[in-house]
């Protein structure tokens, strides 16, 4: 019971009832406060996972900024007409055969873990004894270097996404 | 059971205090700002500023606080309670987290992140949750409003606030808030000498992300009630008031981080300049010489009580800060950069938030149009210019084996501030002229 | 202790209850926010296999996963307002001018 376990259990139960609680709501604007929640769960996971860099980027970009235009768009289309009609649709019968599906994808895990060859494989390596190493700069190194040409196309794809939703979102094209 | 607890809380006790020590003072000193900011405001209006609930105001802060405290809770009838309660808190808390990770000292610090500097800017922009969901949980136009145009600015002025940041992190190398104090020492050259451009935009997208005059539009009086304030009375209102002037605190705290030398003496490596160690014991005795000088002054014997008080704090801490300068040997000696530390630090974060302040009575407020296209038009793209320039001489400076030309520093600064200034000047040219009409069949 | 286990049902566990959200839900904005979790489960996995196996790739491959994210919600976001200012509905069954 160290303080990894203990975080880890926090952290994912915090983003498990957050995101049931992001699907049940009624409320768009209580939905999208719960999805925040979950998303600082999930950074939370990544710091966990020795994944600083990725941890703030999560913070940075989902919280501060895709979460902020979530919130901004459901301020202008909210409804309380919407708020009051029927929430759910009638797929829950999908919905449900699916749930069965990637649960038996659990047990399937669960089973293999256990199974003593994988055992030690799967096993997450301790962390080191003095100071981690520089996560931001490792990320970095590889994001200029091996990854290059994926950047570039992401700042590509940005650029289209931007030009894309400013026509979209237009009132005179 | 007990031993458990403790081993498992040990490496924890020394930040956990120093978390303690900033959640309690911050109210207070976010007090004595306002009453700072009041005080400054009288002096460029040629008049004395609150002068009557405390010797010289001093003690108006607390008076604030209780009434503030004493007000009648008012919530709107068809609020959503539960985000109406929630928005505040939220304010506060990415203000005050925020504030973990500010290098007060070498010593004084809660957490020495390795991304320090991207999780203070990441955590701050949680602000605007609070200020969106504050203005639509009150149920009302002006609210509503207010809101969406503060979060437009700050979310516009957040991403020249970056990309400065960028520039000053280039030169730093790394994110470590403590590591980039400590380049800045061995490079015996502040970050502000060396981008000065990064720095005058930080300053001015740092006014507009606290919704500080002249970027306060959407909390102005005159023209939105208060904005996203509006319907929060009371005990709420001042936690709003606590976040706006947590939030100028922190971002000072970036700026000196970064670009004025954090918590490093002006010519910190140079001995010449060792008689500047005595400069804080002085101000203290100064500040303590003049309230004895005003006691006898005071009309009521209350005021003169506290000024007596404040002298004698002011004599406290000037013994604090002369103790390591005199007593060089042992404990008191090992003190001397913690405790000068925080004092430069906080000095310096005292001349940024006096900037603050000279801008707002001296300037007017910016129409939200004019407001958004500085941020777009100007900011952004000088910003970028500016990481372009600084990354260049960066380059240009690095030595011939780490792969640069090895130019002297100066030479490098001079030539890509200057190209960035061009730039910058012919951007604000071009912001100036009217933009063209529409283009009519007559023109071909 | 942890082992890799915990990570992949904590993912699973997200990733079902977005699939959820997306197949039940009308409200089109809801089904966008629950892709969001989808995509968040994917990264969990990602970064905890990329600690598993000690190498960087998975968290670089997250940070793409995020910025694709934010495209994508950009752009849905658009086509949402402007949906809603021809038809005034933002709910998922009314959206069917290209039924038969």
């Amino acid at each position: 019971m160290n303080l990894d376990s203990i975080s880890f259990y926090f952290f994912a139960a915090l983003a498990v009832i957050s995101a049931i609680l992001v699907v049940t709501r009624r409320n768009a604007v209580h939905s999208a406060i719960f999805l925040v929640t979950a998303l600082l769960a999930t950074a939370g996971i990544f710091l966990q996972l020795h994944a600083e860099f990725l941890f703030i980027v999560q913070v940075i970009l989902y919280v501060g900024g895709i979460m902020v235009l979530f919130i901004f768009v459901i301020m202008l289309v909210n409804l309380d007409v919407a708020a009051r009609q029927m929430q759910f649709n009638r797929m829950w019968l999908v919905a449900l055969s699916l749930t069965v599906a990637l649960g038996a994808q659990v047990y399937m895990v669960f089973h293999y873990a256990h199974s003593g060859v994988m055992e030690a494989l799967f096993r997450l390596p301790a962390a080191p004894a003095a100071a981690l190493e520089p996560n931001a700069e490792a990320v970095g190194i590889s994001l200029f270097t091996e990854y290059m040409l994926p950047f570039e196309v992401a700042s590509v794809l940005l650029l289209v996404a931007m030009i894309g939703a400013v026509v979209m979102a237009k009132r005179k094209v | 059971m007990l031993e458990t607890i403790y081993t498992f809380f040990k490496p924890h006790l020394l930040p956990l205090l120093y978390a303690l020590v900033i959640v309690a003072v911050l109210p207070l000193l976010a007090g004595y700002v306002v009453l700072l900011e009041r005080k400054v405001m009288a002096d460029m209006q040629a008049r004395l500023g609150p002068m009557r609930v405390g010797p010289h105001g001093l003690l108006q802060p607390i008076a604030d606080a209780v009434k503030l405290l004493m007000k009648e809770d008012i919530i709107p009838e068809s609020a959503d309670k539960w985000i109406f309660w929630l928005a505040p808190l939220l304010s506060v808390t990415a203000g005050m987290v925020a504030m973990a990770a500010l290098p007060f000292g070498p010593v004084f610090q809660i957490a020495n992140l390795n991304v320090g500097l991207l999780f203070i800017l990441g955590v701050g922009s949680m602000g605007i949750y609070g200020i969106v969901l504050g203005g639509w949980a009150s149920n009302s136009h002006y609210s509503l409003l207010g809101a969406l145009r503060s979060a437009a600015q700050l979310v516009s002025y957040e991403t020249a606030a970056g990309m400065a940041v960028v520039s000053g992190v280039i030169l730093g190398g790394t994110l470590n808030t403590s590591a980039l104090v400590n380049v800045q020492a061995d490079q015996h050259v502040w970050f502000i000498f060396v981008a000065p451009i990064g720095f005058f935009l930080y300053l001015v997208a740092s006014i507009a992300e606290t919704n500080r005059a002249p970027f306060d539009l959407p909390e102005a009086e005159s023209e939105l009630v208060a904005g996203y304030m509006t319907e929060y009375s009371g005990f709420r209102w001042a936690l709003y008031f606590l976040a706006e002037y947590t939030n100028m605190i922190v971002v000072a705290s970036i700026a000196t981080t970064l670009f004025l030398g954090g918590w490093l003496r002006p010519f910190a490596g140079t001995k010449a300049f060792n008689f500047l160690d005595y400069v804080p014991m002085l101000l203290m005795l100064l500040v303590a010489g003049y309230s004895l000088y005003r006691a006898p002054k005071q009309p009521v014997p209350i005021q003169k009580m506290v000024m007596v008080a404040v002298a004698g704090l002011c004599f406290g801490l000037a013994a604090i800060l002369a103790a390591p300068v005199f007593i060089k040997t042992g404990i008191i000696g090992a003190m001397m950069p913690g405790v000068h530390g925080a004092f430069w630090f906080l000095f310096k974060v005292g001349i940024y938030l006096y900037v603050f302040l000279w801008l707002r009575f001296t300037f007017p407020r910016y129409r939200f149009d004019q407001l958004m296209k500085l941020g777009w038009h100007f900011l952004i793209p000088v910003s970028i210019v500016n990481v372009f320039g600084v990354a260049i001489a960066s380059y240009l400076h690095r030595t011939e084996e780490n792969g640069g030309h090895g130019w002297n520093l100066w030479a490098a600064i001079l030539l890509t501030t200057a190209i960035t200034f061009v730039i910058a000047a012919w951007l604000a040219k071009k912001g100036d002229r009217p933009p063209a009409g529409p283009v009519t069949a007559e023109k071909f | 202790m942890l082992s890799i286990t915990h990570y992949l049902v904590l993912s699973l566990a997200l990733f079902t209850i977005g699939v959820v959200g997306v197949v039940t839900r009308r409200n089109v904005i809801i089904i966008l926010m629950s892709i969001e979790l989808i995509l968040n489960a994917v990264n969990i996995n990602l970064v905890a296999f990329s600690r598993l196996f000690g190498s960087v790739g998975g968290q670089v491959f997250a940070i793409f996963i995020i910025t694709d994210a934010a495209a994508e919600a950009a752009v849905g976001l658009g086509i949402i307002i402007a949906f809603f200012r021809n038809r005034e509905t933002v709910l998922a069954d009314e959206m069917d001018l290209l039924k038969w």
